[in-house]
């Protein structure tokens, strides 16, 4: 059967989507958690205010929308790393303007051998890995999301 | 390219008739996981997501009722594979009777209705089944091009069970004389997936003496699905 089609989230998804506590499957102060921070840009390099943004890890999800500086945030733990793999953290991105949702993975800067060896980073032109790891800055991780431009983040196929 | 998924079904992510998509598409070309790995990455759980039984029926949010012509929207969600998808979450949000969202960032000049969110969220039961009450959304002018104005539609948003499953998608109603003219419903190439958009008037749905009703069936990628065409 064919799928049915995907359409854009639109402008006006922020009084139905947003849920309460959408943004934090975890408590700040649980075990492991970690608080991601960033902004959605468009290829003027513009903040993208109308966009959604869903993490998960596992059991773990958390929504948030962007709010007019195009910023997000969320708080969940950071997965144990599996054999072979790198701990990432998965992510979906709706927006005005895209209309297919996008994906991508963000891991985690503290872990750079594991990084080095994991196999999905490794099918990643070498140049382009970076927009996948996040930065740590004070007391939480930074991680942008480029929709174009030089630094364009790399996205998944669906 | 999938077999299953004939070329032109899904809408590019440049379409510069749609103008937001000009600074947004991604333009390099998506990365591939190999499809074993698509296939085993659960999609998202959407547990912590709040829904209960009264949030199915959008015309009793409220102390009143909303304005407009009732309908029933339902259908049946299924996988590509033509499983039905149980128990997995249908989010769905629409402009009122007038063509207005609650939303504070719509500015068209229409009523808000007091009595209308137009919000709701439910669960598909054991045939994957799913069932909204609300009222038929308006259609509203937008700033795309000169007279530019949005077919009437209801937003859906469903994740099923994988990664590659999760589906944000717009419902469109049969014989809207806008639906030619609209840019985001024509950025699907293919008018044979532009129709999977498009609910039906079903007779057998509509409640006499008190609502219409519409037939609207979703399929969500499924195991055998390969993945979508990165154009």
């Amino acid at each position: 059967m064919n799928p049915t089609p995907s359409q854009t989230v639109g402008p006006f998804f922020g009084f139905a989507l947003p849920f309460e506590d959408d943004a934090n499957a975890v408590a700040a102060h649980a075990a492991n958690a970690v608080r991601v921070e960033g902004q959605v840009l468009d290829g003027a390099e513009e903040p993208v205010p109308d966009a959604l943004l869903e993490v998960w890890n596992g059991e773990q999800f958390a929504r948030c929308r962007t709010d007019t500086e195009g910023a997000f945030h969320f708080t969940l733990s950071k997965p144990e790393a599996a054999a072979s793999a790198a701990p990432f953290l998965n992510v979906t991105v709706f927006a005005r303007g895209l209309l297919r949702h996008l994906c991508t993975r963000i891991y985690f800067p503290d872990e750079r051998a594991a990084n080095e060896a994991d196999p999905v980073l490794a099918r990643v032109e070498p140049r382009r890995r970076h927009t996948l790891v996040a930065r740590q800055d004070a007391g939480a991780l930074h991680f942008d999301v480029h929709l174009q431009g030089d630094d364009e983040t790399v996205f998944f196929a669906l | 390219m999938s077999e299953l998924e004939p070329e032109g079904f899904e809408p590019p992510y440049l379409h510069p008739d749609y103008r937001s998509s000009v600074l947004r598409a991604p333009r390099r070309e998506l990365v591939r996981l190999p499809h074993e790995w698509f296939h085993h990455v659960p999609g998202p759980s959407f547990g912590r997501i709040p829904v209960k039984p009264a949030d199915a029926d959008l015309t009793r949010q409220h102390q009143g009722e909303p304005v407009g012509e009732r309908i029933i929207v339902t259908g049946q969600v299924l996988d590509s594979d033509g499983r039905p998808v149980r128990h997995t979450l249908v989010e769905v949000w629409q402009a009122n009777a007038a063509g207005r969202y609650l939303d504070p960032v719509d500015e068209h000049p229409a009523p808000l209705d007091p009595n209308f969110t137009g919000a709701g969220r439910c669960l598909t039961d054991a045939d994957g089944r799913y069932r909204f009450v609300t009222v038929k959304p308006g259609a509203y002018p937008w700033r795309n091009h000169a007279n530019a104005w949005r077919p009437a539609h209801i937003h859906f948003s469903l994740f099923g069970t994988t990664l590659a499953s999760r589906l944000v998608t717009q419902m469109y109603f049969p014989g809207d004389p806008l639906m030619p003219y609209d840019p985001i419903l024509n950025s699907i190439p293919d008018p044979r997936g532009r129709e999977l958009l498009v609910a039906r008037f079903d007779l057998n749905t509509t409640v006499p003496e008190w609502a219409l009703g519409y037939r609207w069936d979703i399929v969500l990628r499924g195991r055998n699905a390969t993945p979508a065409d990165d154009r």
